[in-house]
């Protein structure tokens, strides 16, 4: 059963994020990754991280998409529908993705992974997957996640000097 | 139980669609998309092996993935603004100035 429903997200997220590779319009093409994401985060659910699923949508879905919406509706995006819309290295990119695909191809043949261990605890249980992230998170990988921090307050000043109009003397 | 390697062969084919349309495509709009696309692939890696090993690390990284994600937008968008500001410029091969 779980099985069907890992085949129907993936089959999803895949169909969805070759569309949206595809699309002229930016907003269509934006609106088929938050859809890509949705199903994302069904496959994480299926894998046992149900926090991370709820960031996905809450965060990626709710929060960076909306930011690309409004930047898409700040620019002038619709000059862009009629040009053209491919780079000339059709045979470059071909080639860069047959040999990365291959690469993976290689190694997944390689490897046998023996059966997963089983988790300490349980859907529904305690401690929970939330419980369970925050013990690790704010104990093991507290350097990490303070780092994080300053990563994004270094985005924001960053974003705010790039995007300001320049105020005239 | 789904087996370890279907994450690993989905993880793969979304980060090869995401680099493919970030080389192919002219629209840095789409490119920026196609760069989020990517770094999903790699947290579904990521969260294969935490499920596999039965590892909270895996689920933290995608944490991490995700912050590094939201602040490569926000960058990526306001040099997309500054551009767009004095002219139209959307295609990623109009923006030449320093090219050699």
């Amino acid at each position: 059963m779980e099985i069907y429903f890992f085949y129907m997200f993936a089959g999803g997220m895949i169909i969805t994020s070759l569309l949206m590779v595809t699309r002229a319009n930016v907003i269509h093409a934006a609106l088929l990754l938050v859809l890509t994401f949705f199903f994302l985060a069904g496959v994480f659910v299926l894998a046992g991280a149900e926090f991370l699923a709820a960031v996905q949508i809450l965060l990626y879905a709710g929060g960076i998409m909306v930011l690309y919406l409004f930047s898409i509706m700040l620019m002038n995006v619709e000059v862009a529908v009629r040009m053209r819309q491919w780079h000339r290295q059709g045979v470059v990119v071909f080639v860069a993705v047959v040999l990365l695909g291959l690469q993976i191809w290689a190694v997944l043949g390689e490897v046998e992974f023996a059966a997963p261990k089983q988790w300490e605890w349980s859907l529904g249980a305690t401690p929970g997957n939330v419980e369970a992230i925050g013990a690790v998170l704010y104990t093991k990988f507290l350097f990490p996640f303070e780092v994080a921090s300053v990563l994004l307050l270094a985005a924001m000043i960053g974003a705010i000097v790039l995007a300001k109009r320049r105020i005239e003397r | 139980m789904i087996p370890m390697t279907h994450f690993l062969v989905l993880g793969a084919i979304l980060f090869l669609i995401g680099a493919a349309g970030v080389l192919m495509r002219r629209n840095a709009i789409i490119i920026l998309l196609s760069i989020e696309l990517m770094l999903n692939a790699v947290n579904v890696t990521f969260v294969g092996f935490s499920r596999h090993l039965a590892d909270m690390t895996g689920q933290v990284f995608g944490i991490f993935v995700i912050t590094v994600a939201a602040c490569e937008a926000a960058v990526g968008l306001a040099i997309l603004i500054a551009l767009n500001r004095d002219r139209t410029m959307v295609n990623v091969d109009e923006v030449n100035l320093l090219k050699w």
